[in-house]
């Protein structure tokens, strides 16, 4: 085994991930479509296309995050991986899996759980894949000669906490559990909650990675602030769920204490305002930087999309917006706005530094057409998205179909700025696939720092 | 902080989720959901506001709409409802199972109280 195999397999991990995010998408827009045609496509009911969405960008989210850790640990932080030929068998682990999931989707074989829709026996390679990763990644953080920078300890509690929130998720599996409807409701949305807290920190982990290298400043991840803001998202993770079962009938504490929890968060959003200024100055700096460039769409998501979460997790507005669109903006904004532009600047970054500038350069264009389109349909996306749940929140009546009909207008503007913002990612996909491929390549390109060589 | 979180959990899954009002999911009602995972109901539909909105909530169809016009909607589907050609025992499962969720409580709720502070407090939260 090569001393790089680590390198080169975190780089398929993120392809697969680019892969996986260009296909989640384009379900994503039929999806959409049969909302508003329920007749279109019927050979591939929405029952199919959901989960084909759903857990093909939620893979793309894993596999990046996932990806840079192990290319970051051997090549950016001069620690070899420990086991590096686990990393490749988790990398088939996934993959096999993964393609079983889809084949089961597309075959109408369900587990029909919200969000884990596969059916149940599957998630046993996906549980045994993270411990091969567990393992494999405490030991080699474990060489660390320092004390651990803050973005070891999020990819530590990420993976911890997958552990811990999937094995929850499956709780329903136990009598004690199911035999309460009650219970299994609000266990699985426990688990849900934390299950995108565990891969927050990974994320959050990575982008903290990344802003750090670009600002050449690694205190940013050392400081007192850093990990004062990684305790803060770690508490969210553990106690600040129940904003999705506020209406479940459970003990009132649940919520209060939820809802308490949430507002913590305001502490983040007084810090975004606070460094408002300096962030802008940060930008004109390094805005030629196409990593920099996702980073700084991320920090803008993040500003909006914690306003929407502060506001949805009041109970008394959490009455009007539970169950409707602003859920699904709130879900969106995170996964496309946040984690995805976060990802996609560790994507570039490992770019920009593997690869010549004269070849990485050469496409900016094209990314930044790509990255303007995203943005700027997200932004049309989400507000539609607002408008339709506020729609559905505030209507009164008794009839789903009339309801359905008002809120119209808002869905076809939802739908149609979903394909803008399939082809803006597209754009931006094709190209950081391409470069990605470029830095695997055996040929090394003029210039490279390949890694082929390197392992020679 | 971890052990914080442990205790927590146990309460959450115990004592937070008790619901001593309430008889335990029967056999054919846990037949009937089964179906309704197989057949991935909740892409489209929700119970207590949770799962897809393609379609309505179905935490209280039974009490709202009767078990008769339900049993209807699923035999036959409609123009955006698809016709799952569900069999007889099947439909007659699911139809327990939704009497079964109905009788949890109400969605959206109907008795509630909002506290100055944004709180809410329902009817049919155990006390
Ligand atoms: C592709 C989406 C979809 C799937 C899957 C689906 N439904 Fe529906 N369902 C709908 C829509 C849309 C309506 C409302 C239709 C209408 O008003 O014409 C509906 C209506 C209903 C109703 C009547 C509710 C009311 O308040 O009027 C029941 C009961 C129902 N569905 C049960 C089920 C069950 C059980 C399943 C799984 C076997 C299921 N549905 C799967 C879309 C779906």
């Amino acid at each position: 085994m090569n001393a790089t195999t680590g390198n080169v397999i975190g780089i398929r991990f993120m392809r697969l991930g680019l892969l996986a995010l260009a296909a989640g998408m384009l379900f994503g827009v039929i999806g959409g479509f049969q909302f508003l045609f329920p007749e279109f496509l019927q050979e591939l009911l929405f029952t199919k296309t959901r989960p084909l969405h759903v857990s093909l960008v939620i893979a793309w989210i894993f596999l990046a995050a996932i990806g840079g850790i192990y290319f970051y640990l051997p090549r950016r932080c001069d620690l070899s991986l420990s086991w590096p030929s686990a990393a490749t068998l988790h990398y088939w682990v996934f993959l096999v899996t993964g393609l079983v999931i889809l084949a089961c989707y597309v075959g109408g074989r369900f587990g029909g759980r919200e969000y884990l829709e596969y059916p149940a026996v599957l998630s046993i390679p996906i549980f045994l894949s993270w411990i091969i990763f567990g393992l494999n990644y405490f030991r080699t953080v474990q060489k660390s000669r320092e004390p651990w920078p803050v973005y070891f300890w999020m990819w530590g509690t990420g993976i911890v906490f997958f552990l811990i929130t999937f094995t929850e998720a499956y709780l329903w599996l136990i009598p004690f559990f199911r035999d309460s409807m009650v219970r299994e409701i609000i266990v699985q949305w426990k688990s849900y909650g934390a299950l995108t807290g565990s891969w927050n920190m990974l994320v959050y982990g990575t982008a903290i990675f990344v802003a750090s290298r670009i600002s050449e400043n690694p205190g940013v991840a050392r400081s007192k602030l850093a990990y004062s803001l990684y305790f803060l998202g770690l508490f969210n993770l553990m106690f600040g769920w129940a904003h999705h079962t506020y209406l479940v009938p459970s003990a009132t504490w649940i919520r209060t204490f939820a809802y308490a929890v949430s507002m913590t968060e305001l502490l983040i959003l007084g810090k975004i305002l606070w460094d408002w200024r300096a962030s802008l100055e940060e930008y004109q700096v390094h805005r030629y930087c196409n990593a920099y460039r996702f980073l700084f769409a991320a920090d803008m998501w993040i500003f909006v999309n914690l306003i929407l979460a502060l506001i949805i997790s009041v109970p008394a507005f959490n009455l009007v917006t539970h169950g409707t669109h602003i859920t699904v903006a709130h879900a969106m904004g995170s996964t496309i706005g946040i984690n995805t532009m976060i990802l996609l600047a560790s994507v570039f970054y490992v770019i920009r530094e593997e690869l010549p500038k004269s070849v990485h350069a050469g496409c900016s264009r094209y990314v930044a057409i790509g990255y303007r389109t995203t943005n700027i349909s997200l932004a049309v996306f989400f507000a539609a998205l607002v408008v339709a749940g506020l729609g559905k929140g505030f209507y009164d009546g008794e009839s789903f179909q009339e309801m359905m009909q008002s809120i119209r207008p808002a869905l076809l503007v939802f739908a149609v700025s979903g394909i803008a913002l399939m082809v803006g990612l597209w754009v931006v996909i094709w190209h950081a696939f391409r470069l990605l491929g470029l830095v695997l390549s055996p040929e090394p390109v003029v210039g490279q720092a390949s890694l082929q060589r390197d392992s020679a | 902080m971890c052990a914080a979180f442990a205790v927590y959990s146990a309460v959450v899954y115990t004592s937070g989720t008790e619901t001593p009002h309430l008889e335990p999911i029967s056999e054919p009602a846990r037949a009937g959901q089964q179906v309704f995972q197989e057949y991935n109901c909740i892409a489209c539909h929700q119970f207590y506001g949770l799962g897809g909105y393609m379609g309505p909530d179905l935490t209280n169809v039974i009490s709202k709409r009767g078990p008769i016009y339900a049993r209807a909607f699923i035999a036959s589907g409609s123009a955006r409802m698809p016709n799952f050609k569900l069999s007889e025992p099947e439909i007659s499962a699911l139809i327990e199972y939704l009497t079964f969720v109905d009788g949890t409580g109400s969605y959206p709720p109907e008795n509630y109280q909002v506290n100055w502070y944004g709180t809410v407090v329902q009817e049919d939260d155990p006390q």
